[in-house]
């Protein structure tokens, strides 16, 4: 059901299966913390941060999630990586049910998934040098390095731009950029295959911001990687993405590559995001009129009934109140749930039709 | 009379480590019903130079000089007294945390009223009255109950609107927003943008926007400083900066930027290096060691501080590059990258 981006090449002389294959497959993907109240601590209701979540993931490419705070953006993350476990649906990485490993079994396959982390200082311990950090995780698999560890962890550190100088410094000593460098050397360590990289450039001044969105896409390049990329910024994800997931409240509104979902963005919700998005031009202003949401997102413990983006859409009508659109393929490659989508193909019409009004705008 | 002057501004922290010059000699002016934006990474000075006109830094801490006038007062030699006259009343701030501006353990409501009642002498009623007004004008629903709800109570969009109706709530006629959006979501920043605009239109008064985002500042500001290591490079009109910038540094910031409004770049253009340490400013011109263009410039980059000038129709950059070269450069090597 997925079109990746990029063209599937193959890895000569290897058995290693190819770009352009499935390497994570999610399905009903969900995730609620109960909220417990009183003595007994009973269960009085769950906070859905995640529901039903159904998308893959090819190798080599970069699967954006985006949405805004309390989208469940990162507790998505944070399942594929297993840091959590999931309440329901799977998680199938390389063809191995990993939703419910537990954590010892799982260790190995940490090897394979490695986590780039948003805060570059609270995600490297302040007490460890450099070398010890990124070495951690040659220790931590018990992974034997052909000329030891410091010599492995130093050609790590000239990889991302670091000097092997810095090997024997502790964080303090550098700056925000040059930590989240560290930070995505340790990520390398073990030559991962898939990377979730939460906010990896959020807390960067926009100069250095640059720099590591350059790295990181060099790296891909270099040892083909796949990254889960979980951000909030739309230009940077049109940037570095070759498809991109849009989230609200715990569900996926729309998936679909880059282009289309910039260029011809079908749930009202995607239409009101990149509107929102000021630009660098001072002409934009008068050019383009903004659709302004009204209000907050609502809360998780309480999503609206149905289509769960109906309390704040314009073109909400009765049946996004009752039934739940589900996610479609409206166009090649590209999923949307809504009832009413804009940019639609003309020539298609929407699968099952919910309702006769539906018109293409 | 100019309504906000700054004129050669400097403040310098001194620390266990050496001097920290947080600003160092900057000039710019604002008049009534214009909008400035001040764009600059962490540590440029862009929120230094807000709190010394706001008369926020610790006495003892941070060592000002220079001159700030507004509408016609001297702010940096006038007592601690004098500005807390002014503050709240002729200028107000809004922050970029709203959370950690506002105090947990009082209502919104009481934040406002207090604030207005320093400077109106007014009964509890009136005040009340008039905070309910402030928060149904930022668009806050159900005033008349929120006026008595915690700002823990309160999501962040919301927050960010209750602090805007607190710094408004006198009337200010400066208004400086540091950040105002940045921790906020697209679309509530979106809100947020639009509600400052609306206003500023209202109450007429000078408003200054820091951000490092540079799409903010197109979204509001009529002019616009660029400012690195303390000192400003570049001061012109917000369609001059994006359409003819002249500044090394402000063509890498535009590069850095991936833009969601035009092609996607292969490859963004970072600027190279990182930002100076305060303490040891780079000589000459602060941001020659990152400058592509430095060594076109016989040396003078290194040693020679360049001053803010007018390059005509007031455009000021403070660069060493001839206007010839600059004009080649941004022509042939980085409009057609951008």
């Amino acid at each position: 059901m997925t079109t990746a981006n990029t063209e599937p090449t193959a890895v000569p002389g290897t058995t290693e299966p190819r770009l352009g294959e499935e390497l994570l497959k999610v399905t009903g993907l969900t995730k609620h913390f109960p909220i417990r109240k009183g003595v007994l601590q009973r269960q009085s209701g769950a906070v859905q941060a995640v529901d039903g979540l159904n998308f893959t993931v090819t190798r080599g490419e970069t699967l954006s999630l985006v949405g805004e705070s309390g989208c469940g953006k990162t507790t998505t993350g944070r399942l594929l990586t297993r840091l959590l476990e999931p309440t329901s649906g799977q998680i199938i990485f390389e063809g191995r049910d990993i939703s419910h490993l537990s954590e010892g079994r799982m260790r190995p396959l940490r090897r394979d998934v490695q986590m780039i982390f948003q805060d570059p200082y609270g995600s490297l311990n302040p007490r460890h040098t450099v070398g010890k950090i990124v070495g951690a995780p040659f220790k931590l698999q018990h992974v034997k390095t052909e000329h030891g560890v410091k010599k492995a962890v130093q050609g790590l550190l000239e990889l991302v731009g670091l000097s092997p100088e810095h090997y024997n410094r502790y964080p303090h000593e550098f700056s925000g950029g040059q930590r989240q460098r560290i930070g995505i050397a340790r990520t390398l360590a073990l030559r991962p295959k898939l990377i979730v990289a939460d906010e990896p450039v959020s807390a960067l001044d926009v100069s250095i911001q640059a720099q590591v969105v350059n790295l990181l896409e060099d790296l891909q390049d270099e040892f083909d990687l796949t990254y889960v990329m979980i951000a909030h910024d739309l230009s940077v994800v049109r940037h570095v993405s070759d498809r991109v997931a849009v989230m609200y409240l715990g569900k996926i509104v729309e998936l679909a590559d880059r282009k289309s979902l910039y260029e011809q963005p079908m749930h009202p919700y995607t239409v009101a995001l990149l509107s929102a998005v000021p630009v660098p031009d001072t002409k934009r202003k008068t050019k383009q009129e903004r659709i302004r949401l009204q209000g907050d997102v609502p809360s998780p413990i309480n999503p609206p009934a149905a289509c769960r983006f109906h309390t704040r859409c314009w073109k909400a009508q009765e049946i996004c109140r009752t039934t739940e659109p589900p996610l479609l393929q409206l166009a090649p490659g590209h999923q949307a749930a809504c009832h009413f989508p804009e940019n639609q193909p003309q020539d298609k019409p929407v699968a099952p039709a919910p309702s006769s009004d539906t018109k293409p705008s | 009379m100019t309504f906000l002057e700054v004129k050669d501004l400097r403040v310098h922290f001194p620390t266990d480590d050496g001097l920290v010059k947080s600003v160092d000699g900057l000039s710019f002016s604002l008049e009534r019903g214009k909008t400035l934006g001040i764009v600059g990474e962490s540590g440029s000075g862009k929120s230094v130079t807000s709190l010394s006109i706001m008369g926020l830094h610790k006495v003892g801490t941070a060592r000002i000089s220079g001159e700030i006038y507004l509408d016609g007062e001297e702010l940096v030699s006038a007592s601690p007294a004098e500005v807390r006259a002014l503050r709240g009343k002729r200028m107000a701030m809004i922050f970029q945390d709203p959370l950690s501006a506002m105090h947990p353990y009082y209502t919104v409501g009481n934040q406002i009223i207090e604030a207005y009642r320093v400077h109106n002498h007014v009964s509890k009623q009136v005040a009340r009255k008039h905070a309910i007004e402030m928060l149904d004008r930022v668009g806050i629903p159900q005033p008349e109950k929120r006026v008595d709800a915690y700002p823990h109570q309160f999501s962040g969009g919301m927050r960010q609107r209750a602090m805007i109706a607190m710094a408004l709530s006198c009337d200010p006629d400066l208004l400086i927003a540091d950040e105002p959006t940045t921790a906020l979501d697209v679309t509530v920043q979106a809100q947020i943008l639009d509600l400052i605009r609306d206003l500023q239109r209202e109450f007429n008064s000078a408003v200054i926007i820091i951000t490092h985002d540079l799409g903010v500042v197109a979204e509001l500001a009529d002019d616009i400083q660029v400012m690195y290591a303390g000192r400003a490079v570049e001061y012109s009109s917000a369609e001059d900066i994006f359409d003819r910038p002249q500044h090394p540094y402000t063509w890498g910031l535009l590069g850095s930027m991936p833009r969601i409004d035009q092609e996607r770049l292969e490859r963004l253009i970072p600027i190279k290096g990182t930002p100076p340490s305060l303490i040891n400013v780079p000589s000459g011109c602060a941001f020659h060691p990152r400058c592509n263009y430095a060594r076109m410039n016989e040396g003078a980059s290194e040693t020679e501080r360049p001053e803010l000038l007018d390059t005509g129709d007031g455009h000021m950059v403070a660069c060493h590059l001839t206007p010839a070269k600059r004009q080649h450069a941004w022509e042939t090597d980085i409009k057609p990258k951008l």
